[in-house]
């Protein structure tokens, strides 16, 4: 009887990853403190404008509503996360606390929805800049 | 300067911004970006709805 052919499969070839490179580098920072910066850099225009106006709008609606601008803190580890959150608008959450902006409001039924929007913001804002280095190196169209 | 705006309309501003960020940043073509983009808007809204329904139903 033949025997059977039990031969492993071949390993799948794993992509390389691209090397990170000082231009992608700054493409990130750029993206992280301008939203859309990071694209805007790379000649993706429309995207740029796009991330742009997304982050900015959430994040100046949040404070309009009297949403809750976090402090580095070591309390609550809710109030840690929402500070890491909110640090993600780059450049809209410098000027705010600058500004003195985003005290939060508990007169306000909707500012609890400020805060999200200011928060989620910033996470958007990340993930643009993220997106931005996948192009930078070549991994995204 | 303050804002007040409904439940349903922050909820809606919310669910439009956030599609745009995500069909962008999730998807390599244009074509593809927009059909991700209207997908994530589509089912935000419906969450939104089942949502609204069940704290309806929770409050009676």
């Amino acid at each position: 009887m033949a025997e059977a052919t039990t031969a492993a499969p071949a390993e799948k070839a794993k992509p390389a990853r691209k090397p990170v490179t000082p231009w992608a580098v700054v493409v990130t920072i750029v993206a992280w403190l301008v939203p859309g910066g990071g694209h805007f850099l790379l000649q993706r225009w429309i995207r740029g404008a796009l991330l742009l106006v997304s982050v900015a709008v959430m994040f100046v609606l949040g404070i309009l509503m009297q949403g809750k601008v976090y402090s580095p803190n070591t309390g609550d580890i809710l109030d840690m996360l929402g500070f890491v959150g909110d640090l993600g608008a780059g450049l809209f959450y410098i000027v705010t606390r600058m500004m003195d902006w985003g005290r939060g409001s508990i007169n306000l039924a909707t500012a609890d929805y400020g805060t999200k929007y200011i928060v989620v913001a910033g996470l958007l804002n990340v993930i643009a800049a993220v997106d931005a280095y996948h192009i930078a190196i070549g991994e995204k169209q | 300067m303050s804002l007040e705006l409904s439940h349903f309309s922050a909820a809606l501003i919310f669910a439009f911004f956030t599609s745009i960020v995500f069909g962008i940043t999730q998807r390599n073509t244009p074509r593809e970006q927009v059909r991700y983009g209207i997908e994530c808007f589509v089912f935000f809204m419906i969450g939104l709805t089942i949502a609204g329904w069940l704290m309806w139903l929770l409050r009676r």
